[in-house]
């Protein structure tokens, strides 16, 4: 809870820091916060309170999904260092909504109230929409930024609308308390079409927000559009949030009528692997393969839903971060062969491996870690995330199709890899420019997926 | 102990390699994989020949989920674990001549899939197992990618998908099987070998439990009709890394086959042993004609590899002793000898610039050491008696004869298809008259001899005294028989 007042607070000094002259304080201060909020929140581990009238509680599973969304944070800001050197206007605001939006993603994780989710999810999403069109000079940026925002009200209005039929048909915001009249109801009162359609229709809210298919179409414009580091925190710690989220409300309040959600799940992972793992494939551009990849992994995140047994939690607390390593890894070289070479395609990669063998390097590890190879984190995090599923009956059949798209994954990773590796530098290419921040930032972002992929136990015996 | 040496000197070896920039990096490594065979000649002194797993080795990984970082060496490890600590340091030798650009990376590659291979073939837990099964592949794609052919990126990448597409498939059916296992203590589960040892599965489950693993274990192999990428990749990698996938990396999938597949799932096994079976004949008699019609020595060879895996993979599914251990000593003898052709064709090519048998010939007017040397490892290949291959070769072909007669009877063919394609290459390429190419070929080097003889003392000692090698394998195989009849 403190963490949630401290983010607050800090929110409002980097704002009011932005007035200052020189802007050079912004980004150190930004992490000490980051830091601190870290450390702050691990004084909650098994403290179990309740705030607001038991509106939100900040149990492990809340600490260790703050835990590894700050984390995050703080392995993408660094990328932000050319808003500072650059000295542009306005960049205190940037920092200021970061540690707000966390406030909202925070929530999100600890929420107990369906009110509390709805909130949790506005503060994070509203963060965003500023996010998609902060390159305020660029119309890809105000076109990503108004696609987000259209797109995201209108779904929002949809998760609103389920709310209030859970609502009606059981009385209650709380989720514990649905899960009892949901039990008090029986089968047949589960099947009642208020709380069919309400259970259905927020489903289809949160899988907008994290991106799973066919509420995906949004991913690629707005992830293009937008400023690749802020798509980097779109798609690490807004998806890490919405997917915790989404555990938590179906373990917590729908497990009772799991029969009737399961189906949609079902084909919602489903066609979610199956559209990001192909459609990642036929790109030119790397941002948009990524984003591709990103809603490929929401659905083998997705997939975690599907089993509420004691490995679930670890899956997806593990998997999300598997997944945020090596995607900020990705992004943040994005970015920076991006902005020196103009293009956001493969061939902007060609010979990075001769150039940069730093930062290629740092992009190898994350490569390899999204595609699942063993000796890096995403390796164990696909695999946890089998584990928790092949337990329930009849499932075999969707780890056989995962296994399968993993497979085309490996494709289009590697692409990258070979990109670098083995294509020739084009002509009067020089090498990319990167600060020793960010290098250090990358290895210490690659040691931490090399790590994770030879220790799961580091993090997945956490919860 | 010993077993933790063994896997993590090379890994160790690799980070030393390098920081070490030029050619020196090569005698660094070639010192540090002899240090490896030492060691691995300290453990085989040290091994007690019965069916216990020795050297063994049981630190909890993920301990919660009962997954243990287990490894260690019954006879079937260490024989593998011979073969391929006695080949990598012959391999690292074999490539003096080769002036590799960045020779730190290439060395440190060679070693850390050294890790790989040795991790392979020592774990037991499933996992652990998995695990190195991709730690092995990396590090040979790139060796492969950077320093192959001309066609070598599209070519090995299809390597590298087609073999991670099965290898997923293997680790879907340990992730099942593995929860199926009891576990100790906290641990729900196991995923140690001899949990899953101990499954009993319905037979439905063990049949689609036996293609995800089979799967994986027949593209390594590679099995017909799985084999489609192995012909190219052999043969625009680079000599050293063709004898890596050749000599060692293809025994994975045969050992995996031994180890997590026929064991785990008998029923499955026997329920679909005379499919494998027949798939496997037909490779051998389809490899086997295309290598006759091959102009390439090095493809020629490719095809010929597919042909011994072939009659390998025919052995062991049929699940009677001698089949077992003749693929056991067939999996040494197979890696020996096609270390060795490779090697010899890496010589020809250098001096000749070119591997087609038409544009070579009169080599041997020249040459004494090289006809003899290369004279015995074909006779080895081909399986002549007083060779290894003839003991390897032999009791395969007597287990699947025993398997059925008409399987036998085919696989049979192998020999004389193999002394046809083999003897035609040696004929064009070895004697005749001088071609432009052969013309000045000079004979071997002492370097060249130093890799060559140690290859062709093993030919004669497995074919001599096949008991050294086939004693240390004997009580494992006969554990494996006992748990699979049981």
């Amino acid at each position: 809870m403190i963490s949630i007042i401290l983010l607050s607070g800090f929110g409002i000094i980097s704002l009011f820091a932005g007035f200052l002259k020189s802007k050079r304080i912004l980004l150190p201060m930004a992490l000490l916060f980051l830091v601190v909020v870290f450390g702050v929140n691990l004084f909650d581990w098994d403290q179990n309170q309740s705030y607001f009238s038991n509106m939100l509680t900040i149990d492990n599973f809340a600490v260790a999904f703050t835990g590894i969304m700050v984390l995050s944070t703080l392995l993408i800001l660094p990328f932000t260092q050319h808003y500072i050197t650059r000295n542009d206007e306005n960049v205190g605001e940037l920092y200021a909504l970061i540690l707000f939006s966390l406030v909202g993603a925070i929530m999100m994780v600890s929420y107990n109230n369906m009110l509390m989710l709805f909130i949790g999810i506005e503060i994070l999403s509203i963060a965003m929409y500023v996010f998609a069109g902060s390159d305020k000079g660029s119309m890809r940026s105000a076109e990503a930024a108004l696609k987000y925002f259209l797109m995201g009200s209108f779904f929002t209005g949809i998760l609103l609308f389920g709310i209030v039929m859970i609502y009606g048909a059981t009385g209650t915001f709380n989720i514990a308390e649905i899960a009892g009249s949901a039990e008090a109801m029986g089968t047949a009162g589960v099947n009642n079409i208020m709380f069919m359609l309400g259970v259905l229709m927020i489903i289809i809210g949160i899988s907008f927000k994290v991106s799973a298919a066919p509420f995906h179409f949004w991913t690629p414009d707005v992830y293009e559009g937008t400023p690749t580091v802020w798509t980097a925190y779109m798609s690490t710690v807004v998806k890490t949030a919405g997917v915790a989220a989404f555990y938590k409300l179906m373990d917590s309040a729908f497990a009772a009528s799991y029969g009737s959600w399961m189906p949609t799940l079902v084909a919602i992972i489903v066609l979610t692997l199956l559209i990001g793992n192909v459609g990642a494939v036929v790109q030119q551009s790397m941002k948009r393969m990524l984003a591709y990849s990103s809603i490929s992994h929401a659905g083998y995140l997705l997939m975690t839903l599907l089993a509420f047994n004691e490995f679930s939690q670890s899956a997806i607390l593990f998997y999300s971060f598997a997944y945020s390593t090596a995607s900020i890894a990705a992004f943040g070289v994005l970015q920076l062969v991006a902005r020196q070479r103009q293009s956001e395609n493969y061939e902007a990669f060609n010979g990075l491996g001769k150039t940069n063998p730093l930062l290629a390097f740092a992009v190898s590890v994350s490569m390899l870690s999204l595609a699942g190879i063993p000796m890096t984190a995403g390796f164990f995090g696909k695999f946890f995330v089998f584990s928790a599923l092949v337990e329930q009956p009849n499932m075999m059949w969707m780890i056989v199709v995962a296994v399968i798209l993993a497979a085309v994954g490996v494709y289009y990773y590697f692409r990258v890899i070979i990109t670098m590796y083995l294509h020739p530098v084009a002509e009067g290419h020089s090498p990319i420019k990167s600060t020793s921040f960010i290098n250090i930032m990358l290895i210490i972002i690659s040691v931490l997926t090399i790590l994770l992929g030879i220790a799961p136990a580091l993090l997945s015996d956490v919860l | 102990m010993i077993t933790a040496l063994l896997l993590f000197w090379p890994a160790l070896a690799a980070l030393l390699v390098l920081l070490i920039k030029g050619q020196g990096a090569k005698k660094v490594a070639f010192i540090a994989t002899l240090v490896e065979f030492a060691i691995a000649l300290f453990a085989t002194v040290n091994f007690i020949p019965d069916a216990t797993t020795q050297f063994a080795l049981d630190i909890p990984w993920v301990e919660r989920a009962g997954i243990g970082f287990t490894i260690g060496m019954d006879g079937i490890s260490l024989l593998m674990v011979l073969l391929t600590t006695f080949l990598i340091p012959l391999i690292v030798l074999s490539s003096f001549k080769h002036d590799y650009k960045d020779p730190h990376v290439f060395y440190a590659l060679v070693l850390f899939m050294q890790t790989g291979l040795i991790g392979v073939f020592v774990a037991m837990d499933a996992f652990v197992f998995y695990f190195f099964w991709e730690v092995a592949l990396i590090p040979i794609y790139f060796i492969a990618a950077i320093w192959g052919g001309a066609r070598r990126i599209p070519v090995t990448f299809k390597f590298f998908v087609y073999t991670i597409f099965g290898s997923l498939f293997m680790l879907a059916a340990f992730v099942y099987l593995y929860f199926q296992t009891a576990g100790t203590g906290i641990a729900a589960h196991s995923s140690n070998v001899n949990a899953f040892y101990q499954l009993t599965l319905d037979s439905a489950t063990q049949s689609w439990i036996f293609w995800f693993l089979f799967l994986a274990f027949a593209i390594k192999m590679p099995v017909f009709p799985f084999h489609t990428w192995q012909p190219d990749t052999y043969t625009e990698s680079p000599t050293q890394a063709t004898m890596l996938l050749a000599g060692i990396m293809l025994k994975m999938g045969i050992y995996g086959v031994l180890r997590w597949l026929l064991p785990v799932v008998p029923m499955g096994v026997s329920q679909w042993a005379d499919l494998v079976l027949v798939l496997s004949i037909i490779g051998i008699v389809y490899a086997s004609v295309i290598a006759i019609r091959q102009r390439d020595m090095k493809r020629l060879i490719a095809y010929s590899s597919i042909a011994h895996v072939g009659l390998i993979a025919a052995g062991i599914f049929t699940l009677n002793e001698q089949g077992l251990q003749g693929g056991v000593i067939q999996m040494l003898s197979h890696g020996i000898n096609v270390v060795g052709l490779f090697f010899i064709i890496d010589i020809i090519f250098r001096r000749t610039n070119t591997r087609e048998i038409a544009s070579l010939g009169g080599i041997t007017q020249t040459t004494p050491a090289l006809s003899i040397i290369f004279l015995i490892l074909l006779m080895g290949s081909v399986a002549l008696p007083l060779t290894n291959g003839f003991i390897g070769e032999f009791l395969l072909l007597s287990g699947v004869f025993q398997y059925n007669h008409y399987f036998g009877a085919v696989a049979g063919l192998t020999i004389i298809l193999g002394a046809v394609y083999m003897l035609r290459m040696f004929q064009g390429v070895m004697f005749g008259t001088k071609s432009e190419a052969t013309e000045g070929f000079a004979d071997l080097t002492f370097q060249e001899k130093a890799v060559l003889i140690p290859l062709v003392v093993m030919v004669f000692w497995i074919g001599l005294f096949p008991n050294t090698f086939l004693s240390i394998s004997e009580p494992a195989v006969g554990q494996l028989l006992s748990i699979i009849n049981r």
